[in-house]
Formats: C-alpha cells, sequence, structure tokens
C-alpha cells in the first residue's frame, strides 16, 4: 500500500489533537496512510519574507532533510500554516544553488539538503490522489441536511504560487462538503484572515474578526464551520465565548477540522468534536435527516 | 620517561600564551599556568558543570565546547572559561502548577524563538540532543524533555550560544521537575515500603537497632540477612 | 521593557527595498492592497499611504502602526496589479525595528496566566513576526 510521509507541526500534538487523530483514521479508510517522519521540528509556522534571512529557513530545510533520510521526495501535511511555511520554503530554496550552499555548509552536522523535497497538504492529496468520487464510495454516514461553511482562511490560498487552489474563487473544499452529500454554504468571508497570531498582542481584533466571519457564515445558512488551520480554528472557537459577553444575542457556531467532518460521514474516529454538534454526531448514528 | 610524557604544549588563555606539560587537562594546564580557580571549579569529576570552557584551535574555523576538568590541554588552543550563566529562573511553585501540555511555555515562552539551528546541541559537552528537547517541550511532549535533557549538569553552554535567547537548561530541569512529580509512574514497591512505614511495621526493628552499642551493631551488620544479586 | 526610538540609519530607505526585493515605484496608487485588507479599521495609514510614503521618503511612514496589524494575510499580494509584494515591504519595516533590537511585543512581561490561554502556533507566530 502508498503511504504518505506526513508532518504532524506542534498544534497537532497537543492544542489540534482532534485534527491529527481524524485525518490518521481517514487517511487509512482512503487506502494512503499517514505515516509520521522522526525527529521533525517546529516548521516556524510563518514563513520569514525578508531575502536576506536564511537563518529562519533552518527549521523547514530541517525537515526537508528528514524527509530525504526517509526516503522521499514529498512532505504532507494537513495544518495550513506548517503548509505554506515549509511550501514557501522549498519555493525559496530548491532551485537556489547559492541559498542552499550556505544553507548546507551551516548545518553541517546533517547529510545536505539536495533541494527535491515537494510539499503537499493534504486536501490537495485528496483531491488530486484519491479523488471526490472514492471519498463518497467510502462514505458511510451521508451528510445530508446539514449546511457545511468552507473557511479557507489565508494559507491554502495566498500567495498564488503556493496556494493549493485559485485564491479569488476556491472550491476544493466545496467539492468535498460537496462529496460528503452536505450542502456548501457560500459566504463573502470564507478566504479573509482570521487575525492570525494578532491574538497573542491585539486579541479584541480576533474577537472582531470572528464575528464577521461567523455571522456571514450564520447568515447564508450554516450549521457547522471547517477549517483547516489550528490557528484559525483556536480563533474562532476561542473568541466565541468573549463575544458571546459583548453581544448577548450571538449564536454560537460549532468550527471543526475538515478531517473530522469527513470522519463522521467514513465512520471513523472524529476525535473530540465542538459540542453543539456532538449530539448530531453521535458515534454509529451520523447526522440523520431530522434537523438541520 | 619517554619523550612524549616530557614533551609540552603551547596554550593560549585568555590571550597570554602558556607553555605547559603535555596530558594535563584544561583545568590542570590553567592551574599549571598559575590561574586559581575561586570560580568555575566544582567536582573536578565532569558532573557539576562549573567549568565550561570555550575554545577554538588554531586553523579551526569553529569554536569548541568543554569541561576543563574532562577535555585534554591541546597544543594551539584558545581558552577562555565561562564559570557562569546569565540567565533567569522561572519562578515557580512546583505543588502549584498545573501540568498541562503548554506549562513549559507559559514559564519559558521564549522557546517557541526556537529557529532550529541546532547551536546549542553543538554546544553541549554532555552531547545531548539540546533542540530535540526544545522541540519536544514546545509540543508540550514533557516526558520527551525530561528524558532527553537527563544527563544535563546545568553548565549553561546551550543558553550561552542561543541566538534566540531560550534558557534551555533551566527550561528543562522544570520539565523533570513536573515529570517526576505529576507524570512519572509511582513505582508499586516503594508505595508499599512507605505504607508499611506509616502504619509501623518497622518500628520495633528500628528501636532494636537504635539501642545496641557499637560492638551489638557490627556483629548484627555482619550476619545481616543478603539479598540474592 | 523600555523602548527605544529607531535609530534613522542611512540608507533606511534603500534597505527597506533590499530586504523586501520589491521595487516600490512599481506602485500606481490604484488602492486595491487597501480595499482588500481587511485590518484597515485599526490602521493609522492605509496599506496604499504605507507604500506611498515609502516612495517620498516620508519618515512619518516608518512610526506607523499598520506595519504591526498587518497579519501577512497576503490579500493585498494577491490583488495588485503591479505585483508589489506589499506584505513584503511591511516584513522590511518591521525589520528594520526588530533588528535594532526594538522588539514590538515584550515576552519578558506576558504572565502564565495569558500564555497558558494561547497555543504554541500564535505565540511562535508572533515573536517570529514582533521580536527580533
Amino acid at each position: 500500500m502508498d503511504r504518505l510521509t506526513y508532518f504532524p507541526g506542534c498544534s497537532l500534538k497537543d492544542e489540534a489533537k482532534e485534527f491529527e487523530i481524524s485525518a490518521m483514521a481517514v487517511m487509512k479508510v482512503l487506502e494512503l496512510p499517514l505515516v509520521e517522519i522522526e525527529r521533525w521540528n517546529c516548521c516556524g509556522t510563518v514563513f520569514s519574507l525578508t531575502e536576506d534571512d536564511l537563518m529562519h529557513q533552518l527549521a523547514s530545510i530541517r525537515n526537508f532533510i528528514r524527509v530525504q533520510e526517509a526516503g522521499s521526495d514529498e512532505i504532507v501535511t494537513s495544518c495550513a500554516m506548517c503548509y505554506n511555511t515549509l511550501k514557501r520554503s522549498s519555493l525559496f530554496v530548491n532551485h537556489a544553488e547559492e541559498r542552499l550552499e550556505k544553507i548546507n555548509a551551516f548545518m553541517d552536522e546533517e547529510v545536505a539538503y539536495e533541494g527535491k523535497v515537494e510539499v503537499r497538504h493534504l486536501l490537495e492529496i485528496i483531491r488530486d490522489r484519491i479523488g471526490w468520487e472514492k471519498v463518497e464510495e467510502a462514505m458511510i454516514y451521508p451528510l445530508e441536511g446539514l449546511s457545511v461553511a468552507p473557511y479557507y482562511g489565508c494559507m491554502l490560498l495566498r500567495p498564488r504560487q503556493v496556494g493549493i487552489d485559485d485564491p479569488d474563487n476556491p472550491t476544493i473544499m466545496r467539492d468535498l462538503i460537496d462529496a460528503l452529500w452536505a450542502t456548501p454554504v457560500e459566504y463573502a468571508f470564507q478566504a479573509e484572515c482570521c487575525g492570525s497570531y494578532q491574538v497573542v498582542d491585539h486579541r479584541e481584533l480576533i474577537v472582531e474578526r470572528t464575528h464577521r466571519i461567523l455571522s456571514s457564515a450564520r447568515r447564508a445558512g450554516a450549521d457547522v464551520v471547517v477549517t483547516s488551520c489550528p490557528l484559525c480554528q483556536y480563533n474562532l472557537r476561542e473568541t466565541q465565548s468573549e463575544l458571546k459577553e459583548k453581544i448577548p444575542t450571538y449564536e454560537e457556531m460549532p468550527v471543526m477540522y475538515f478531517t473530522q467532518l469527513m470522519a463522521v460521514a467514513l465512520d471513523v474516529d472524529s476525535g473530540e468534536l465542538p459540542g453543539p454538534l456532538l449530539a448530531r454526531f453521535s458515534v454509529g448514528e451520523g447526522v440523520g435527516k431530522g434537523e438541520g | 620517561m619517554s619523550e612524549q610524557e616530557n614533551a609540552t604544549i603551547r596554550i593560549h588563555i585568555m590571550g597570554k600564551t602558556y607553555r605547559v606539560p603535555a596530558g594535563l587537562t584544561i583545568m590542570d594546564a590553567m592551574e599549571y599556568s598559575g590561574y586559581r580557580f575561586i570560580r568555575g571549579a566544582g567536582c573536578r569529576s565532569g558532573f557539576c558543570g562549573a567549568c565550561s570552557t570555550i575554545y577554538r584551535r588554531e586553523e579551526d574555523y569553529r569554536l569548541q565546547f568543554a569541561l576543563a576538568c574532562q577535555e585534554m590541554a591541546e597544543d594551539g588552543m584558545y581558552l577562555v572559561q565561562l564559570p557562569f550563566t546569565p540567565a533567569p529562573r522561572s519562578q515557580y511553585d512546583l505543588e502549584k502548577i498545573d501540568p498541562t501540555e503548554n506549562v513549559l511555555l507559559q514559564y519559558y515562552p521564549e522557546i517557541a524563538r526556537c529557529v532550529s539551528c541546532n547551536t546549542c546541541t553543538k554546544a553541549c559537552p554532555q552531547d545531548i540532543e539540546v533542540m530535540d528537547y526544545v522541540q519536544a517541550a514546545l509540543r508540550g511532549d514533557i516526558a520527551r524533555t525530561a528524558a532527553l535533557s537527563f544527563d544535563c549538569i546545568q553548565c549553561g553552554l546551550c543558553t550561552m550560544r542561543c541566538p534566540a535567547d531560550i534558557k534551555h537548561y533551566h527550561m528543562a530541569q522544570m520539565a523533570r521537575r513536573i515529570y517526576g512529580r505529576y507524570l512519572s509512574p509511582v513505582p508499586e514497591h516503594l508505595e508499599e515500603q512507605l505504607r508499611e512505614i506509616e502504619e509501623g511495621v518497622c518500628d520495633s526493628e528500628l528501636d532494636k537497632l537504635v539501642a545496641m552499642n557499637e560492638e551489638e551493631l557490627v556483629l548484627a551488620y555482619a550476619a545481616r540477612i543478603r539479598e540474592e544479586e | 521593557m523600555a523602548r527605544k526610538e529607531l535609530e534613522i540609519i542611512e540608507g533606511l530607505w534603500e534597505k527597506v527595498e533590499e530586504l523586501s526585493g520589491q521595487n516600490i515605484f512599481a506602485c500606481y496608487q490604484c488602492g486595491m492592497c487597501s480595499a482588500g485588507c481587511p485590518f484597515t479599521d485599526e490602521m493609522d495609514m492605509l496599506p496604499n499611504q504605507v507604500i506611498r510614503g515609502l516612495q517620498l521618503r516620508d519618515w512619518n511612514t516608518m512610526d506607523c502602526s499598520a506595519m504591526w496589524i498587518c497579519a501577512s494575510c497576503f490579500s493585498c499580494q494577491v490583488r495588485c496589479p503591479k505585483g508589489v509584494d506589499l506584505a513584503k515591504l511591511m516584513e522590511a519595516m518591521r525589520q528594520i525595528y526588530l533588528r535594532q533590537q526594538l522588539d514590538h511585543v515584550s515576552i519578558d512581561d506576558m504572565t502564565p496566566e495569558q500564555i497558558s490561554k494561547l497555543p504554541q502556533i500564535a505565540l511562535v507566530a508572533n515573536f517570529r513576526k514582533k521580536t527580533g
């Protein structure tokens, strides 16, 4: 059986365990299991944007060396931030001999990175290598009656040469939702930034972003929002309680990872689901048609 | 005496050149040269971490790191001692800590600045995978942080070299403390033994020992029951 | 941590261009970047005004809060009809500060209680963008 060389990223080991649990379970059923690389390190979460900065590429490249050591030339991750950072690092050095040479000389304790590792996001793999038909075939509980708003955020789509889909009109998550027989929700804020790391020193800004994004999804009829980024997930999920304090009428919107949505439909371990959805997604019953 | 043992080498201590007999540790060579260690020396056996030394060999682009009491002085070494590392330790009450996955980040948030340059690992005289344990700490793996850092002697060289200003060794010590207090499995025999002590099972035997004079103690010791090895 | 002022170094504007790798004079002020930016409400200068300020070598530009509000979402980058990467310019401006050891976030002032609520992904990203 084919396997994928998998880079989990730090979040999936604590804050976002449910993302990894569901991704692992889903990919096993889809017969393309994720095999974690050894001794990986934090990718750095954001790509350094200055031309002269090689220091902040070390983290990504050290991971590429681990991939090389595992005998692979591809690294797959489900975290959108890891994907973006790793992907941009690969573009920054893969065909840049001078940069590679400097970095390899610095990391003299490692074997040299040959500049051949390709970075892929799990959604891309599911679309391009598995196909929506196979996902649909593997489905046990169709998600009929459930309206799902895809939230792409930034890191899956921008910049253009890194994006896994058209940054202006992405369809990859919509197609996934379709394949699971749920109703994809179109809304204006699906690719607008959640505020990202500003949550550390501008939390009020995230509360405001969450309000706009989730209210827009709500108005468009969404029952649930799906993400592919642990930071979007954290921001959209955790600031809702603050939002409720500010606006008493605010109605909570469940947020979950796209792999959890798949896990529910494929009847495999989805990890911990958001409270309001737990009842609907109780194991072995799927969504049911009654509600929604 | 062979010619080898009679040989001398040149070393440079803080920029001044000395000729010392070959075959001495860096610490002995420095003392031979007239330096007296008031700070920066302790156990002289490679355990206390007090005698951190940085050196460079002539014609070597790289800095090297060692414990002065363990590393042999070599001809042409440029030496400097680093008896102390200015690295604040976070204040915490182990009994009041919540051993969640991000507890190390809470007290040592600068571990989030690690760029995976691995300079810490290269600086470690104990050959610890320092960067790997920082990475483990970052993803909340306290047990792995504790296990990987077990041989740390708190010399501080990692911390002096870190471009991200991480206080590796203090952070790792916290990880080991948390592991010991909250996460390590409790040994059954220890629990059992402690319960027996509390219940007074050993009291009468102990009273007998306390009442013995020296001669009786020696005899009792010689006649003790030994566990099979 | 006491904040010092930015030291105005010679060749600062050229440094911003060099670090970002961008030709700031390609911008013709169409305003697409500001129209698409989700954070303009909180910014003291609009993104197009920042680049205009860079073109004019206006020192006030280097004091703007906009560069620290920018979250590198690249909305401006995908929309710019002239291919100017404004996110890279914002990063270059931040780097001018950070390389003078003027951190924008003080790690020492963060309490364990504050950090306990935050995921490491946010901290790593924030510290990479706001500490040097």
